[in-house]
């Protein structure tokens, strides 16, 4: 057992705002996973013509004007979509808040990639003149624009930014806002991750050059991870935005505790650019059980980063298998395989699908697993049709990336 | 273009710059941003659908010719004559 720390220094997810391709909030988010419900669909991409992607359809007018979606960018909007969602679930009075003191931290895989390619897009039919690019340009495309624009959206004067982490960003952005309530050098953090990947042809191109675009004649099913015809990775967008705050000051508010943030590693591959590594993942997961002072036993629920990629698939399972293998209670399922790969947002918005499962103890499956990759054994690999179990303590988020980043959450039901 | 061609354009533009605006009761002889929400860059938006739209290049120093409505067709009126 891991030493009692003060509540000062526990981190808890007092609320949760996301959007996803088959949900606009948690309770309608987990309906879907429970019910087996795809949100991928076809999709019409410039240049390419007819993909599978997952789209998001919440209300972006909901928190803001029109005026605001034409300056800004699709990442901006979902990330203060889900910051105002969060907010409104974690029960907090703006009015109260000290507005200095709260953090905005967004994982993204990229951005400005949709910004860059649709202005050179608008000034194709000028000739290539730049005189025609945008005075917009800039603003849309720093780094820091969908953490930024939740600032200006909502009146925050903390610090914000946004971390560029490839498809462990999710994780990454919860990890930052969780470092920084323990450093005090904020009192709330407004922590997840966002993408807005399904706009521009570049990814959908980059994948398909690489022969990891997935492709199936009937959408929702193209996402198919551990099956041993899974051809890729379904591109989507979407977001997921957590309150953290320290335990001290959740409690004194009375608030909602979703879970607590006990465990958490990120480390690099630093062997491929694209190729991941069993080994490393292998040391990632451990130093977050390590750090949660757990041991792999203690873990209920594993939600696995699995793509649908033909290598990146056994890579993890072999590293599961490596941590697990001797305590093959975790129960193991896969949240891709409903939205597709929502990048940047993929960690925040899989560990909040699987959060309900502190209170309900059903683990939601993976979906599209019709014939089993012999590649990809897992024990406890809970397969199509959700699985209610007896206890829900621990669930561990694996979210990796390119350029060999790899990040884990583990995140503990809540007892004072 | 006629005159209130012109002005129907300009405000056309400018209702897609400012969409939540209400422009129905805009003054012709008060500065447009003093009746609405319109800021530099919203200023720059105007500068750019003339130039996308009509292939018109108004130079930094005759902005102030854009000030009001009225203003902004008396300056405009000979480039969009003979559109």
């Amino acid at each position: 057992m891991a030493a009692r720390k003060a509540n000062e220094a526990r981190i808890v997810l007092t609320g949760v705002g996301l959007t996803a391709p088959n949900g606009n909030n948690l309770a309608e988010f987990r309906k879907s996973l429970l019910a087996g419900k795809s949100g991928i669909q076809e999709f019409n991409i410039r240049y390419m013509g007819e993909v599978v992607a997952g789209i998001c359809h919440f209300d972006p007018l909901k928190y803001q004007k029109k005026k605001d979606l034409r300056r800004g960018t699709r990442a901006g909007s979902i990330a203060i979509y889900c910051a105002q969602e969060a907010i409104a679930d974690a029960k907090l009075d703006l009015a109260c808040l000290g507005k200095s003191r709260v953090g905005v931290y967004l994982g993204i895989t990229e951005h400005g990639t949709v910004e860059t390619e649709n202005e050179i897009y608008e000034i194709k039919q000028f000739d290539y003149n730049v005189k025609y690019w945008s005075h917009h340009h800039n603003p849309r495309v720093v780094a820091n624009n969908p953490a930024g624009e939740v600032t200006l959206n909502l009146g925050f004067t903390g610090p914000h930014y946004t971390l560029g982490a490839a498809c462990a960003g999710g994780n990454i952005g919860l990890i930052q806002g969780l470092q920084m309530l323990l450093l005090n050098e904020v009192d709330l953090a407004l922590s997840g991750g966002v993408s807005e990947s399904t706009g521009s042809f570049g990814i959908f191109a980059g994948f398909k050059s690489e022969g990891a675009l997935a492709s199936h004649p009937d959408p929702e099913k193209a996402c198919r991870p551990f099956d041993k015809n899974r051809n890729g990775v379904v591109v989507s967008e979407g977001g997921c935005v957590f309150v953290l705050e320290r335990l001290s000051d959740a409690l004194k508010r009375g608030a909602k505790i979703y879970s607590e943030i006990v465990g958490y590693s990120i480390n690099s591959d630093a062997t491929d650019f694209i190729f991941p590594s069993a080994e490393r993942q292998v040391e990632c997961m451990k130093l977050a059980l390590n750090k949660a002072g757990i041991s792999p036993e203690d873990i209920d629920i594993i939600n696995t980063h699995g793509t649908g990629t033909i290598e990146g698939d056994p890579v993890e399972c072999q590293a599961i298998r490596e941590v697990f293998g001797e305590y093959p209670h975790a129960y193991i399922n896969n949240t891709k395989s409903f939205i597709g790969h929502t990048m940047g947002a993929a960690g925040a918005l899989e560990l909040a699908g699987n959060l309900p499962s502190f209170e309900d103890y059903i683990v939601h499956p993976t979906i599209n697993l019709d014939h089993l990759d012999p590649k990809c054994p897992l024990n406890n690999l809970v397969i199509n049709e959700p699985k209610k179990i007896d206890k829900v303590d621990y669930i561990l988020n694996n979210s990796f990336g390119m350029l060999g980043i790899n990040s884990v959450v583990i995140v503990k039901k809540f007892e004072e | 273009m006629t005159k209130e061609q012109i002005k129907d354009t300009i405000l056309k533009i400018i209702a897609q710059i400012i969409p939540d605006e209400d422009l129905s009761n805009l003054k012709g002889d008060i500065p447009i941003r003093e009746q609405v929400e319109l800021d530099s860059m919203d200023f720059l938006d105007i500068i750019m659908e003339l130039r996308k739209r009509y292939g018109i290049e108004v130079p930094e120093d005759d902005y102030i010719h854009l000030a009001t409505l009225d203003s902004s067709v008396a300056y405009l009126e000979p480039r969009m004559r003979e559109l």
